[in-house]
């Protein structure tokens, strides 16, 4: 990690958006509280490490906060600084919609201000106000989804704009479920801070306890025993299976493929109770912490071997089977479009950026743990359709190099003679910033954690979901109701990991 | 694709659980135990004061548990092994939010029998067509995974007359996961008062007992029981699809209540 400081705003502003036209991929922005100011930092990939830019913002004589936006010339930022304006109270000037988007506030009150010490000040929000109306002519109304969904979904409301059937424009407010997660990381131990990590998007804990382990081993400076590293790729390939089969099952559901979808069902269960036994958990948590994995895990055995086995066979047929169903994926086909120019101008990771051609990966960019001594294909699985049934075959491919690396690693784990599973302390990590990444089913997790004598002083988790859910606002171009569901499910993103 | 044929190729996959025992059930670790309540050692100490979400309590006489608040994170088990053990068994649930606390408890008995009873009254006359609505109030959503997972033919709650409903005015029984963030406030309570009475509350999860670890930041949400009165609390973090099926079959009177009388 390289950190590239800047005096003002404008130098940085400008800085930034040379690295990114010169190939550099943004990754978040996001701003903590320096003493009567802010520092805001933005993320970016420089290929061979992650690189911040970052700049000190002081208050005017009024109190305010303000900087020139990045968002006119850099989209994907569009929506960090909505967040890092309701969350620290900077004011992005010329952003062109600075609407709440995490936190909505009654008028004076006081902010989070994330990395500064107001853990007890009064945060008045006003979550209950009707959302943002844009689009009006004749016939056009607004349809409201949610926040309480119908069926059991995450809570987050989608303002559809439309004259009946096609939707020209929607809005996406997702500050119901908004839980503060920032805040509840700060002035813990490493060992607690990544349970809180876990539970930022609960449906990938390990992606998640990995990102923010790789932080605390960065600052350590430590590196995890060999069969902690090849046990973290098993736990986190398992993880990957069970979300994939997740989204294939919701599909096969939007499209009333009943026997599909219980198959699907059945095998996300199957997977979900073999990482039970593995880590007595059926999410996988509390199995990897800073310094390696919990001790008293271990690799799959012979008779888990063979039950993965079967799986995959099943799981590979039931896919041919589901990918050779006409009615199944003439929805798909077409659906919910974004092709290779906007994945790359917004930046967009996971399997939606994959699928349109997007290749960003860190088992590859940014290899960790086990994933460097195993043997990867050349580079991850692409698609250059861009839509539903693109991220879908992408899905397919992962799922299935997923079930060939847990078999590599747990091979690899045996062949180990060091039996350590953890570095036990003392180390400490070292103050001062952090980076770690994992690739989550859903894409790039990216924590930068501040610590402090040992302690976390601020921690931004950058879900993938944060960074995609943006794009699907342009999802529906061609499309109508009826094919919500499908674009909502091939985007398989959690709402929790955005709303934070 | 013939879907039909291939659909019944692999024969039943649907558990037996409640009328059979099933192994995944009893032997799943839903649960932490205090073994030894009035065993007051440094290691106890310890643990309580290392507990994430201080669900341990140390008093000058015993030691108590609260399972409403534990994240099963185990750094108890690893730090006073003597004390606190993981209990099998996923029939974790209960009535009664002071019934999650184990170890060095009084039991309450009036309060409970009368909470029993007016929940038994309230699910007279549900028979075998029960529907649930469910509602995130700020979940990291895991939760919503293991409700869903209800549906699948692993458990298969249709066998079982219960279904998930997306009107509230089918609902008879509310579904409540995630910490009650004051954002989901409203809706929540909008979602309570668009069902027809009689209406049963579950809580599902630590989270939506107490908050959880995330809980209790400046979005308040230190569980729903604030919002909505809570009758049947399902522990875990998230809680299991066989704990939240327990928790169900508990409300509707189908599974014994109270603790365990054997314990494997």
């Amino acid at each position: 990690m390289t950190r590239r400081p800047y005096e003002s705003p404008d130098s940085w502003h400008d800085a930034l958006l040379a690295a990114v036209a010169s190939g550099a991929r943004f990754a978040g922005l996001y701003s903590t509280a320096d003493g009567p100011g802010a520092r805001l930092i933005a993320l970016l990939d420089a290929g061979e490490r992650f690189d911040t830019v970052e700049v000190p913002i002081t208050p005017d004589p009024t109190g305010r906060m303000s900087y020139p936006s990045l968002s006119p010339q850099l989209p994907p930022a569009f929506w960090y600084e909505r967040a890092l304006h309701d969350l620290s109270g900077l004011t992005p000037v010329g952003h062109p919609r600075l609407d709440p988007l995490l936190l909505p506030l009654t008028p004076g009150s006081a902010r989070p201000e994330p990395g500064g010490n107001n853990h007890h000040a009064r945060i008045a929000a006003d979550t209950d106000t009707q959302g943002p109306v844009d689009v009006t002519g004749h016939g056009l109304f607004t349809l409201t989804f949610g926040p309480v969904r119908s069926g059991v979904f995450e809570s987050i409301e989608f303002l559809l704009e439309t004259p009946g059937e096609d939707i020209p424009h929607l809005n996406i407010r997702p500050h119901f479920k908004h839980r503060g997660v920032a805040k509840r990381f700060e002035g813990r131990r490493p060992d607690d801070g990544v349970l809180v990590a876990e539970r930022v998007e609960g449906i990938a804990s390990v992606a998640h306890a990995l990102a923010f382990s790789h932080a605390v081993e960065a600052a350590a400076g430590i590196v995890p025993p060999p069969r902690a590293q090849y046990l973290r790729v098993v736990l986190a390939e398992l993880e990957r299976i069970a979300n994939h089969l997740d989204v294939a099952m919701r599909l096969c559901d939007a499209a009333g493929l009943a026997v599909a979808t219980s198959r699907f069902g059945w095998h996300k269960e199957t997977t979900m109770r073999i990482m039970s036994h593995l880590t007595g958990s059926r999410f996988g948590r509390t199995a990897v912490v800073p310094g390696g994995v919990r001790l008293g895990l271990t690799v799959p055995d012979e008779a888990l071997l063979g039950e993965l086995k079967t799986l995959h066979k099943r799981v590979s047929d039931d896919a041919r089977r589901t990918m050779g169903t006409p009615s199944f994926l003439d929805r798909l086909r077409g659906t919910g479009p974004l092709d290779a120019d906007y994945a790359a101008r917004w930046a967009l990771v996971g399997p939606i950026g994959r699928a349109s051609g997007h290749r960003v990966d860190d088992r590859w960019d940014h290899s960790y743990d086990g994933y460097g001594h195993l043997s990867l294909p050349g580079s991850p699985a692409t698609d250059e359709d861009g839509d539903a049934r693109a991220r879908l075959r992408v899905r397919w491919s992962e799922i299935d190099l997923a079930f060939k690396l847990i078999n590599a690693a747990t091979a690899a784990f045996t062949m180990q003679s060091d039996p350590r599973l953890i570095l036990e302390e003392p180390w400490q990590a070292a103050s001062g910033l952090s980076i770690g990444v994992a690739e989550a089913p859903q894409g790039e997790v990216l924590y930068a954690v501040s610590f402090q004598d040992g302690q976390i002083a601020r921690c931004f988790a950058r879900s993938p979901a944060l960074h995609n859910l943006v794009a699907f606002h342009d999802a529906f171009r061609t499309d109508i109701f009826t094919d919500f569901p499908f674009i909502e499910a091939s985007f398989g993103l959690s709402y929790a990991g955005v709303a934070m | 694709m013939p879907w039909v044929p291939h659909g019944i190729s692999n024969g039943k996959l649907t558990t037996g659980w409640p009328k059979k025992p099933d192994d995944y059930f009893d032997d799943f670790p839903a649960a932490i135990e205090v073994a030894a309540p009035w065993n007051l050692t440094d290691d106890a100490r310890a643990a309580a004061w290392q507990c994430p979400t201080s669900a341990i309590q140390v008093t000058a006489v015993g030691i108590s548990l609260d399972r409403g608040r534990c994240i099963l994170c185990r750094r108890c088990t690893l730090i006073a092994p003597g004390t606190f053990t993981v209990s099998h068994g996923s029939d974790t649930s209960r009535i009664g939010r002071d019934a999650l606390i184990v170890g060095d408890v009084k039991e309450e008995h009036e309060a409970l029998t009368m909470l029993r009873d007016s929940i038994a009254e309230r699910v007279r006359h549900l028979g075998r067509s029960v529907h649930i609505r469910h509602v995130d109030a700020g979940s990291d959503g895991s939760d919503e995974w293991e409700v869903q997972a209800l549906l699948n033919p692993v458990y298969d709650i249709h066998r079982l007359g219960i279904f998930i409903t997306p009107s509230p005015r089918h609902a008879d029984i509310l579904l409540v996961t995630g910490i009650g963030t004051e954002g989901m406030r409203e809706p929540l309570v909008r979602t309570r008062d668009g069902m027809p009475d009689p209406v049963v509350v579950i809580a599902v999860g630590a989270d939506a007992a107490s908050g959880g670890l995330i809980g209790g930041g400046y979005t308040g949400g230190v569980g729903i029981e604030p919002v909505l009165d809570v009758d049947v609390w399902v522990p875990g973090a998230p809680a299991t699809p066989f704990s939240i099926l327990h928790g169900i079959l508990l409300a509707l009177g189908r599974v014994p209540a109270g603790p365990r009388e054997e314990h494997r």
